[in-house]
């Protein structure tokens, strides 16, 4: 647990940690933005809360009278 | 007056070299120990290697820190609101309060979705934590926590039970029944134990397995049925706040947040910390990852939530204006990814568009700061629940 290790344990973790990671695979943000746009561009069209949604249809509108279930 | 200190020196007889001398009273690993100090430097001396100081490991961590932002750096050949530029800016939002939930006594601190997109469970810091019906606002079940602050809250998958916990440092599954009159805390079924607070907790995707972050700066993976640990993360050095599980189509990793400023992401199965970043300047209280599971959100004390890119290995877009200045304590996406929604501790809910890097709206009515924000499965509204203790849907 974090707060039982002394000092120079974290440090040691933080070490073997940063020696993994130098090595990981990565590519370019200028192959990996477009496909998030793409993503987002394909779901927002039936994003409900980047669309809206019509009164009568938002189960969450004003309701007026009383709900008998 | 208060500002006075009593150093209680014991003295006594050291339990390494028996000498009468005054004594530092340890703790290693949770037992006790009475060593005098020239004991306590020589044993701090011995876990190192010959030649290894704490100099000389610090040396070495800047290295290969800075050698892996220079392998980040050399990727870094766009930003992420350049190439949205051509992407059309999103209408007015018209976003309101539609239901206020009312009936916790003191801070709401956390709260999640049921998968039929219309109950929500809530705790709260009077140990109560009330499941609702939020169409109608009716509260369905309640049950009070043995202890206080119950910071962490989750729903089952299958809409049959719900899992919280705080500061009694474990995690406790209660199944919920159709009969009103059953007392639910009679089932209650523990299922984890940290050595401190749990801060956050999730079921992956089924009911029988539970994750869970602690203060003692741990994540772990517990069976629900036998409370036996499956896995445990370590790579933290501080505590652990909030961890969001990838979306199910895309594996088996978790995304965790902690007070060491660092976002690590890690495999389920190995126990492995596979990515870490560490770009904010503050203790991160979110994660949550984006919708196809390639990036994830952290909102910080440092009054910013920044974007991170899981296959570029890098932040990607920084949400932040000057005129913030309070911590942001809670986010979550759209159904699309399009907008980050979080919650801040000046009260606010800003919506940030996620490609062009702006801000949307600004969303006012909590009387206090707003300690989680979650959208609903369908996406068709999201729920703030905050420290003025209301929880309120918004659509």
């Amino acid at each position: 647990m974090a707060r039982d290790m002394s000092d120079k344990e974290i440090l040691k973790m933080e070490l073997d940690q940063l020696k993994v990671e130098v090595n990981t695979p990565r590519i370019a943000v200028s192959t990996t933005a477009p496909e998030i746009i793409a993503f987002v561009e394909g779901l927002s069209a039936e994003d409900p809360l980047v669309k809206g949604v019509p009164e009568d249809k938002n189960p969450f509108k004003e309701k007026g009278g009383c709900i008998i279930t | 007056m208060c500002d006075q200190t009593f150093l209680a020196i014991t003295f006594g007889p050291c339990d390494n070299c028996s000498q009468n001398k005054p004594l530092m009273n340890i703790y290693l690993k949770n037992e006790p120990i009475n060593y005098c100090s020239l004991c306590v430097e020589l044993m701090a001396c011995q876990g190192l290697a010959k030649g290894e100081t704490i100099h000389t490991l610090k040396a070495e961590s800047e290295t290969l820190k800075g050698k892996l932002e220079e392998e980040r750096a050399k990727l870094h050949d766009v930003e992420l609101h350049q190439v949205a530029e051509k992407i059309e800016a999103l209408g007015q939002f018209v976003m309101k309060t539609r239901r206020t939930l009312k009936g916790h006594g003191n801070k709401v601190l956390c709260m999640d979705w049921c998968r039929d997109k219309r109950r929500i469970v809530s705790s709260s810091q009077d140990g109560k934590v009330i499941v609702w019906d939020a169409y109608t606002t009716n509260k369905e079940h309640a049950v009070t926590m043995p202890c206080t602050w119950v910071m962490a809250c989750a729903y089952a998958p299958s809409g049959c039970a719900v899992a919280c916990g705080g500061l009694d440092n474990k995690c406790s599954v209660y199944p919920l029944s159709l009969d009103k009159n059953e007392n639910l805390a009679a089932k209650k079924k523990s299922v984890a134990m940290h050595t401190n607070y749990l801060s956050s907790c999730s079921f992956t995707n089924s009911d029988m397995q539970i994750l869970t972050s602690s203060g003692d700066g741990t994540c772990a993976l517990w069976d629900v049925e036998s409370g036996q640990l499956l896995q445990s993360f370590h790579g933290h050095s501080a505590d652990v706040l909030s961890l969001n599980l990838a979306p199910s189509e895309t594996g088996n990793t978790f995304v965790s947040g902690g007070c060491d400023k660092k976002a690590n992401v890690w495999d389920m199965r190995s126990g492995q910390n596979v990515q870490s970043f560490e770009t904010h300047e503050s203790d991160i209280n979110s994660v949550k990852y984006y919708p196809s599971g390639d990036a994830f959100a952290t909102g910080s004390d440092d009054a910013t939530c920044r974007l991170y890119d899981l296959r570029a290995d890098r932040e990607v877009a920084i949400y932040s204006k000057e005129s913030i200045i309070f911590g942001a304590s809670s986010v979550d996406f759209s159904l699309s990814g399009r907008l980050l929604f979080a919650g801040y501790n000046d009260y606010t809910i800003n919506v940030w568009d996620v490609l062009k890097g702006t801000r949307v709206a600004i969303l006012f009515g909590h009387e206090n700061r707003v300690s989680t924000v979650r959208v609903s499965p369908d996406g068709t509204a999201f729920c703030s629940g905050s420290w003025d203790n209301t929880l309120r849907i918004w659509a």
